[in-house]
């Protein structure tokens, strides 16, 4: 299939389509509204439903109940709408229900701004909704690879009967790139005989699509599957990319739009002899924990960037665990930071490193 | 021996948690025998709501899925987008339909979504206790409201098979009562033409079903029974509220 230019949030859903979802329920929100009135073009022409729901509160819960009757089903949003989600989100965990949800972040807290930012890292990995629970969280750093994590995780969540998250910013879902809808590797992926679909009373047991566990011991019981599920994909599905580290001195931690512009200060900083390379998290839950631990033992010092205060930067210190400095340096506001901007802050590390 | 009666293949033989007196066991069974009268065991998916009816997942014989407090509508519509030849129904509480989940039952009637809401309203919150529901009538005592509810701090309740009835998409909405057998009667007929009117796809069909809460009321079933005749269906007046042919 030829690349098309599209537009990160086109691709988005569009990718939606080619990986056979055929069910989409979304609220408008800036800046993630393409996805919604793509959606409400192209799922008529596929034999889809697109529905508006009346809010990202029942959005998020029709997804519940098209995931919960066998649908390959997503909503997407933007942060203040992602956090009105978090309650079907936690319900959508226990019930272990597989669909996908796409944030398209923008700045905050609050109502914020409309800028691309990465503030909900805390609330995509850490769990914003109640109770103990992961989903997988899949942060992409060009409109192409957007496309492909979405079509990667309908698969995953699929296969794990778990809730996946598209962790974009602004930038992804607003600038433009080409694109091609690539045919995957198929996993081989079970039957969902899980799924309430009208039941005859024979061919399976009958459907109950729940979350409450009121009896200790069953709750405890589902919480330690649960927990066994999350080592597996950890164990299992980790993504990351390492860039320009085989001779690094300098470890950048970024994810997303951060980490595309942080490879363009590498070249730069690489040519005045500067030996810094970039570990960039694909998936930003599980963590690349391991990734960094090792650079621990090579590097002299870590420098992460991110659109925020400082969070993803948390777990690369966990995972650095006191061996070397971390140093962050967070772009606020809805701004994105610029190449130079990041040369100067690795030649601060340089210095300090002496 | 010739079998004279059975109890509905729609229900489950798990015991019922309902406390005594409580209608709710009453709607379960009405609910479905209409599913088998109907002949659409194999085609039922139900909602449980959160409230007393919480575990009606463990009591219906079919499909099911249990909703986030108030979410049931929301619910039901992604599952009936995905299967729109199947019975889809949501069995709901006032708490969880009247208050908590208002914009989803608005909202799920509005797009005229061809599913069949069951709607207990017993004027209180029971699973939690006995607190001031949506539809507690003015004077009511309640935990929440223990001088009564009164009018000038918190209005008066609701009435939401009123407010549905002026809803387009709405094709069918009825209140019933279950205070004697020929009202239980015609709760039965009303429930089953709610889920006629899914069948032949005609929209969104809601039956109100007063209901009485004993233990919360803090009265006998009886009492029970007679207060309801006596307050509630002067406010909550009985009948076909909407029906298009």
């Amino acid at each position: 299939m030829a690349k098309k230019l599209m537009k990160g949030n086109e691709a988005i859903a569009e990718a939606a389509i080619a990986a056979g979802c055929r069910h989409f329920f979304g609220y408008p929100i800036t800046p993630s509204t393409q996805i919604p009135e793509y959606m409400s073009k192209r799922m008529p022409q596929v034999g889809g439903c697109f529905l508006q729901a009346e809010s990202e509160i029942a959005a998020i819960n029709m997804v519940y109940g098209a995931a919960g009757a066998g649908a390959r089903a997503m909503t997407a949003s933007s942060s203040p709408g992602v956090s009105l989600k978090q309650e079907g989100i936690s319900y959508i965990a226990c019930a272990e229900l597989p669909c996908v949800i796409v944030n398209i972040v923008r700045s905050g807290p609050g109502l914020g701004g409309i800028q691309a930012s990465q503030g909900d890292y805390f609330q995509a990995t850490k769990g914003g909704g109640h109770g103990d629970y992961r989903m997988v969280v899949l942060a992409p750093s060009s409109v192409q690879e957007a496309a492909d994590m979405v079509m990667d995780g309908f698969d995953i969540a699929d296969q794990y009967r778990i809730p996946v998250m598209i962790l974009g910013d602004g930038m992804i879902g607003q600038m433009m790139e080409p694109v091609e809808f690539k045919a995957r590797t198929g996993r081989n992926l079970p039957e969902k005989t899980w799924a309430a679909t009208g039941w005859d009373g024979k061919s399976r047991d009958r459907a109950i699509i729940n979350s409450l566990y009121i009896e200790p011991e069953v709750m405890k019981t589902v919480q330690e599957r649960l927990a066994e599920r999350y080592a597996e994909i950890a164990k299992n599905e980790t993504q990351v990319e390492e860039y320009r580290m085989e001779d690094a001195e300098y470890c950048i931690a970024a994810y997303g739009t951060t980490a595309r512009i942080a490879k363009s200060m590498i070249g730069k900083a690489r040519d005045m002899g500067i030996k810094v390379g970039l570990i960039r998290p694909k998936t930003v839950w599980p963590f690349p924990s391991e990734a960094y631990a090792k650079a621990a033992d090579k590097v002299k010092a870590f420098l992460g960037f991110e659109m925020s205060m400082g969070q993803m930067v948390e777990d690369v210190r966990l995972a650095v665990a006191g061996k070397k400095p971390v140093y962050f340096h967070g772009t606020l506001g809805g701004f994105v930071p610029t190449p130079a901007e990041m040369l100067e802050e690795l030649l601060k590390v340089k210095e300090a490193s002496k | 021996m010739a079998t004279v009666f059975e109890k509905t293949k729609m229900l489950t033989d798990a015991p019922l948690h309902y406390c005594p007196g409580c209608t709710h066991g009453i709607v379960h069974r009405l609910v479905a025998e209409c599913i088998e009268e109907l002949g659409m065991e194999k085609e039922a998916i139900g909602v449980a709501p959160v409230g007393c009816s919480v575990y009606a997942y463990n009591y219906f014989n079919c499909d099911m899925m249990e909703a986030a407090h108030g979410r049931a509508p929301a619910v039901a519509t992604g599952i009936k987008r995905v299967h729109p030849d199947k019975l889809v129904f949501t069995y709901q509480g006032d708490g969880d339909l009247a208050s908590i989940g208002a914009a989803e039952i608005i909202s799920a009637a509005g797009r005229g979504e061809k599913i069949t809401t069951i709607f207990i309203n017993n004027a209180i919150y029971g699973m939690t206790g006995g607190q001031m529901a949506p539809t507690t009538l003015v004077g009511q005592v309640t935990t929440t409201s223990p001088y009564g509810r009164q009018k000038e701090h918190c209005g008066e309740p609701l009435r939401m098979s009123e407010m549905l009835a002026t809803i387009n998409g709405a094709a069918y909405i009825e209140r019933v009562s279950l205070h004697d057998v020929p009202n239980i009667v015609k709760a039965k007929k009303a429930i089953k033409k709610a889920f006629q009117c899914q069948i032949e796809g005609k929209g969104f069909a809601l039956v109100e079903v007063l209901s009485t809460c004993p233990t919360n009321w803090g009265m006998t079933p009886v009492a029970a029974q007679k207060w309801l005749v006596e307050n509630m269906i002067p406010y909550y007046p009985l009948g076909v509220k909407k029906e298009v042919e």
